[in-house]
């Protein structure tokens, strides 16, 4: 192996590495992954995020899974923290919402308007 | 490097030592004993005994003297409370492992653990005692193993297996169950043992004694029906006087010969006499292979160790082995031969009793057939020079006050190259005194081959011989201490498997550093320094003889004209000469 | 479709021998058929440390830490969690005040550590290089070889004050500088894993989760000094760290970081495994030294240290594992950096591993200087069963045993000496009220006798000597003496013998004689185990009063040496009576009286 290769070999590995472990992590996406969040298509939107962030390489993200948000009636739910912006809880997040989200409030820090679910969850996270 | 200097101080005191010396030996030389029960010159410093400790100043640490290097400017302290409490403790520890036997040890008297002890005013262990109850190893005719009373001081298995490389020894089990006997727990005898019994000469206790036979040899002596006759080798003489107060290389050969006579020997005869036989064997054989093309290189074979050793280790070498028996042999056939036909008695009529610097030489009376050529055992029992000693102060005898006295005939007389043969290269010497004489027909002008000589573990030199109008050139090796033998051997494989020239034609090898005068049956306490004392010794008794060279002793003359006929004739051969076969290293 | 999750599941012996490797292979075959095959990447990695609580898998991204998981839970992990992304409760750990941690954060046990030994364990596949390379693996080695001279690396090494971790702390540097300045035609650098304390396995965790980390180290020490040979020492009874080790090695030799022209360098370096044998000896360089030469396994004397003449008397340096798992980092982000961290003299972090009357057991890995009681309380989450603290015994059988009032001391080379212990290589050992010191020396000790080789005689003997007398005195047969014996003989020990294991054989003895002497005049004097431990010295009655006849404990009873009639007072057979403590620990009427 050259030294060229091995270079490329840590780049390579290096996107993989940093959605297990390390790099930063300040920004969180939170899915409600309850039943009714399940039955809404949660699961889709998760993917859905974590595929939009694979293909734009976006590392300084982490996504967790929590279980009801209590806003059944708005699955799939996901609340959104980040520094320069608000804790925001979005509703009715299907993946062309989540890809959006991605778009405009991750990467613009743009709120995404029809979806917000005007309500910081920290609360319900700390009850669980 | 040896030449550089190194300037220390030795409890303040300035004493300037050559780089590389231990603090152990550097106390020495300023006058300063530091204890050490393992530590010992002739090998390489092990650090298991603990008693040799010492401070470097500035440090609060100690480190063993023995195994600690000398540098430049520091102050080694060699005695403060602290290091005699510590020395103290662990002497007591040892102790407390060591059975209270001392009255019935081999070694009460001489014994460095007993010295110690008495030293530091031991008078009371107070450890519970932990002696192992191992048992003893009789199993050879030479050397036993008395493993309780071991204080795995690690000295015996270090001679023999960097000074002899025989590896008989080995350090088995771990801890404190650790021991020092043969490898796979076999017996001695049934291991690689060569017998020569340097780990009985170095043993600082009663661990590895040689067998003692003076039993035996005051039952000869009572036994009216018999007539006990004596023989002693060459190296005896320059070390008896040790274990009477005397100087190493003391020459004592006539109060050893007045002693005999004392306790009872009938006849006093002397290996030496044998000796000068053996160089005319071995001489003769030796032009022989030389001029007809025979197996050469000769090899030596008196020392009974390095014939075990090459029975067991270079058997591929056995043809080149001189067959010719060592003195003590050829001297106990003469005994029961040619003497007991002159006194009108039969071989089983005589004890034949020889006092020797070895333990192998105890094995070596019954190593084969051979050692029967009389019909009975050539040599019935092979004393110690340490057994002598004791026979001769059980019975009294003010041994320094003896008078000098001659031997007997008609197996008294020898020359000086007969007593050489006790150093190293002495053989070599001898033997080529009388080849150079055999071949040119003419004496050496000086007889003295200064290159044979010396403590160099190999020396290797060539002497040049007039033959006919030629010249002839004898290359010869000379290896003591066995772990150097293996050098020499392979030399003369390589060249031999290459098809080259031979490097040597003639090699004389001898088990122990320095040739039989520090066997091991020789006094306790052989170090380089006693070596060369007893060394001098012996090149002192050839040099004072009026006859210097083998072939010209009259009594070997009258030998051959009268018993044997010529050197190397079908009764010398009968009589004179042995063979051998090889030997595995382990029986069993 | 990407991957979305990872399953880590520890690999290491701790949690492989509680089937590991059956929950490893009953995710993969959830994963698979739950049809996520493709989303869901299952990955065996090195140790995760909290050993107390494993075997433990985590998941990602969302880093839910469960513990204690059976290879039956698999299938719940994967349909609840992985499918329908809800993590399964039961199985998160629970903090003493019984809340769920989701993830490490969560966790105590985490939260004072700093990983830099342990920087890939628990996250990494250590049989994948391409894992390793990817956490910055081989960048040390690429920065030595292509941007640094061997004295640019040593003198990095310095900076960061980096000293052995195997239990002296000699410093690293000077070390590899006294190798390199010998004058040799040939320079060997040996890694010492024969870890051999009782209770430790930082060096076994090491190699186990991230072997590549060990082999790109020894090839930057070999650059650094010279040498183009190294071997590894390493213990048999650790097959797996030596499976791994081959794995690894077999990785690197494929892809040229090691062997021939490593990455076009021009530098050679190879490496081999030797097997110990498992004697503890053989931790001792020159004893090692002796071991890989086919020899008896006994120290011989320093001078010459093996950095002039070592392995087949040539210049020889040897580092264990711990020490090098810190230099691919110090290289990488700088010797400053390491620096950093830690205290004045010592720096950096030290793995310990924490066993005995603690709740949270396992691998930790702290900053030098934070102090035994944020050990004890604050990762190990204080005394198990709620028992009172009596003594950490740091260092293994050569260090010492620390009483309440060292709790405050920070952990560093000289503070843990002057204190009569030794780091060690990095075992603590947390003792409580049911814990006899006496009892627990001897312990030691008897590791200690049992391990000496034999060569000198105040270790041989004198170590022997110490361990009947402690026999003695739990037999309640001791002196007052017998205290004064020990210290003599503890005295000379400490400066006679040979190598250090047995100049620190006595150090338990010692240590206690100053700490804990009221224990020891107990047994002696009263003849009175304080926590029952020495059985000679303990009698279990019943306290008629108390006992209401429930028969619990004469069924408990393993010798059937209680009797008596239901609802009327038992009573115990002291003739046949073993001392285990069944029936004290059966009765719930509070009826045995242990004294």
């Amino acid at each position: 192996m050259t030294l060229q290769e091995l270079r490329a070999m840590r780049e390579a590995g290096q996107k993989a590495m940093d959605r297990r472990v390390g790099g930063d992590k300040s920004i969180e996406i939170i899915v409600g992954m309850g039943t009714c969040g399940i039955a809404a298509g949660a699961k889709e939107t998760l993917d859905a995020f974590v595929n939009e962030l694979n293909s734009k390489d976006i590392r300084n993200v982490v996504i967790k899974q929590v279980g009801c948000m209590g806003f059944c009636h708005s699955e799939p739910t996901v609340e959104i923290r980040m520094d320069g912006m608000p804790d925001i809880i979005y509703g009715n997040v299907d993946p062309e919402t989540a890809r959006k989200i991605v778009h405009s409030h991750i990467l613009e820090k743009k709120l995404v308007d029809k979806h917000v679910f005007d309500r910081p969850s920290k609360d319900i996270v700390k009850e669980k | 490097m040896n030449t550089m200097n190194i300037n220390i101080k030795i409890n303040g005191t300035p004493v300037t030592v050559p780089a590389g010396t231990s603090v152990l030996k550097a106390g020495k030389l300023a006058n300063t004993k530091i204890p050490a029960l393992c530590a010992h010159p002739d090998l390489k410093a092990w650090g298991a005994c603990g008693i040799c400790v010492v401070k470097v100043e500035g440090s609060p640490k100690m480190v063993r003297a023995c195994t600690t290097e000398v540098v430049e400017g520091q102050n080694y302290i060699t005695h403060d409370p602290d290091i005699v409490e510590t020395r103290r403790t662990t002497l007591e520890l040892i102790m407390s492992n060591h059975p209270n036997e001392c009255l019935t040890c081999p070694r009460n008297g001489c014994c460095e653990l007993q010295t110690l002890s008495a030293e530091f005013g031991i008078r009371d262990v107070p450890f519970a005692s932990g002696v192992r109850r191992l048992p003893e190893d009789l199993s050879t005719p030479s050397v036993q193993l008395h493993p309780a009373k071991c204080i795995a001081c690690g000295r015996c298995a270090l001679v023999c297996q960097q000074m002899q490389d025989v590896w008989a020894l080995e350090f088995l089990n771990r801890g404190d169950q650790t021991r020092i006997a043969p490898a796979g727990d076999v017996t001695l005898a049934e291991s690689p043992c060569i017998k020569c019994g340097q780990c009985s000469a170095h043993c600082p206790v009663g661990a590895i004694t040689e067998v003692d036979e003076t039993r035996k040899a005051w039952a000869a002596l009572r036994d009216k029906s018999k007539e006990v006759v004596v023989q002693i080798a060459p190296a005896v003489r320059v070390a008896l006087g040790e274990e009477f107060g005397l100087e190493p290389g003391t020459l004592v050969t006539g109060k050893v010969y007045a002693a005999l006579r004392r306790l009872g020997f009938s006849k006093v005869f002397d290996t030496n006499l044998s000796a000068d036989l053996t160089i005319m064997e071995e001489a003769s054989e030796f032009i022989h292979r030389f001029t007809t093309g025979g197996e050469l290189p000769l090899i030596t074979s008196c020392c009974p160790s390095w014939v075990d050793y090459l029975e067991k280790y270079h058997t591929d070498m056995i043809s080149n082995f001189s067959t010719a028996k060592s003195p003590m042999m050829m001297m106990g056939a003469m005994v029961k031969t040619y003497y007991a036909e002159k006194a009108g008695k039969t071989a089983a009529d005589i004890v034949s009793v020889a006092i020797m610097p070895c333990t192998a030489k105890k094995y070596e009376i019954q190593r084969s057939d051979d050692m029967r050529s009389s019909g009975a055992a050539d040599v019935d029992l092979s004393l110690t020079t340490r057994e002598l000693a004791r026979m001769i102060k059980q019975a009294g005898i003010d041994f320094v006050n003896l008078p000098d006295e001659p031997a007997d005939s008609p197996l008294g007389i020898y020359t000086g190259a007969a007593t050489i043969f006790g150093a190293t290269g002495g053989v070599m010497e001898a033997a080529l005194r009388t080849a150079y004489y055999m071949v040119s027909g003419k004496n050496l002008t000086s007889v003295d081959l200064v290159a044979a000589r010396g403590m160099d573990g190999v020396k290797i030199a060539s002497v040049k011989i007039p033959a006919g109008g030629k010249e002839i050139e004898v290359r010869f090796a000379i290896a003591h201490g066995m772990a150097n033998v293996k050098v020499v051997m392979e030399q003369v494989r390589a060249a031999k498997a290459a098809g080259k020239e031979l490097p040597f034609h003639f090699i004389e090898v001898m088990a122990c550093r320095g040739g039989c005068i520090s066997g091991g049956g020789q006094p306790y306490g052989s170090t380089d320094e006693v070596r060369a004392k007893r060394t001098a010794g012996i090149y002192k008794d050839d040099k004072d003889s009026v006859i210097r060279l083998s072939h010209e002793n009259p009594s070997v003359q009258a030998l051959y004209k009268d018993f044997l006929g010529k050197p190397n004739s079908e009764k010398a051969h009968h009589l004179l000469h042995t063979h051998y076969v090889p030997r595995p290293l382990y029986v069993k | 479709m990407a991957l979305n999750n990872f399953c880590l599941v520890c690999g290491g012996t701790g949690c492989e021998s509680s089937k590991a490797d059956d929950i490893f292979k009953n995710l993969r075959t959830a994963v698979e058929a739950h049809g996520l095959t493709g989303q869901v990447q299952v990955v065996k990695t090195g140790c995760f440390g909290f050993c107390e609580k494993g075997p433990i898998v985590k998941i990602l991204p969302d880093e839910s830490f469960y513990v204690e998981v059976k290879p039956e839970d698999a299938e719940k992990i994967v349909a609840e969690h992985l499918v329908k992304g809800r993590p399964v409760k039961e199985l998160l750990y629970k903090t003493a005040d019984q809340v769920t941690a989701k993830t490490e954060e969560d966790i105590q046990f985490y939260q004072k550590q700093i990983r830099i030994v342990l920087r890939n364990c628990g996250i990494i596949n250590p049989e994948d290089v391409q894992e390793y390379i990817a956490r910055d693996g081989y960048l040390g080695l690429e920065k030595v070889l292509f941007e640094m001279t061997p004295q640019q690396v040593i003198d990095e090494v310095k900076k960061s004050g980096l000293r052995g971790r195997g239990g002296a702390g000699y410093p690293t540097w000077l070390k590899w500088t006294n190798t390199s300045k010998t004058p040799a035609d040939q320079r060997y650098v040996i890694c010492n894993a024969d870890e051999g304390d009782p209770g430790a396995y930082m060096d076994r965790s090491t190699l186990e989760g991230d072997p590549h980390s060990v082999l790109e180290a020894m090839t930057i020490a070999g650059y650094a000094q010279g040498a183009t040979k190294g071997f590894i020492y390493i213990r048999a009874e650790y097959p797996l760290a030596i499976h791994r080790l081959e794995v690894a090695m077999k990785q690197s030799r494929e892809m040229g970081l090691m062997g021939k022209n490593i990455l076009g360098s021009g530098f050679d370096f190879d490496i081999e495994i030797r097997l110990g044998a498992g004697a503890f000896v053989c931790g001792e360089e020159t004893a090692l030294i002796q071991s890989i030469e086919g020899k008896r396994g006994m120290p011989v004397p320093k001078p010459p240290f093996p950095s002039v003449s070592g392995l087949w008397g040539k210049p020889t340096s040897i580092n264990n594992v711990e020490t090098y798992a810190n230099i691919p980092v110090i290289i990488t982000k700088g010797g400053d950096w390491f620096a950093s961290i830690g205290t004045a003299t010592s720096k950096g972090t030290k793995v310990f591993a924490l066993t005995g009357a603690i709740n949270n057991s396992g691998l930790v890995e702290v900053p030098m200087g934070t102090t035994l009681r944020e050990i004890v309380y604050d990762i190990g989450g204080g005394i198990k069963g709620g028992k009172a603290f009596k003594a950490v015994q740091s260092g293994g059988p050569s260090g010492g045993v620390l009483p309440a009032a060292s709790l405050d001391t920070p952990i560093d080379y000289e503070s843990l000496t002057k204190i009569g212990s030794m780091m060690g290589s990095g075992g603590l050992i947390v003792l409580c009220e049911s814990d006899c010191i006496v009892d627990v020396v001897k312990f030691y000790l008897d590791f200690s006798v049992e391990e000496s080789c034999g060569k000198c005689a105040p270790c041989r003997i004198g170590g022997r000597k110490l361990l009947n007398i402690l026999d003695k005195i739990t037999k309640g047969k001791g002196t007052l003496e017998d205290l004064a014996t020990m210290e003599q003989i503890g005295f000379a020990m400490q400066r006679a013998s040979l190598c250090m294991l047995g100049g620190t054989t006595p150090n338990p003895i010692l240590s206690t004689i100053k700490f804990f002497r009221e224990e020891y005049l107990e047994h002696i004097e009263q003849k009175k185990c304080r926590a029952g431990k020495c059985k000679d010295l303990v009698t279990y009655t019943v306290i008629a009063d108390k006992c209401i006849g429930c028969t619990v404990c004469a069924r408990k009873c393993p010798v059937n040496c209680i009797s008596g009639e239901r609802k009327a007072p038992h009573v115990i057979d002291q003739s046949k009576c073993i001392k285990c403590g069944a029936c004290f620990d059966a009765c719930k009427f509070g009826a045995i009286l242990v004294s």
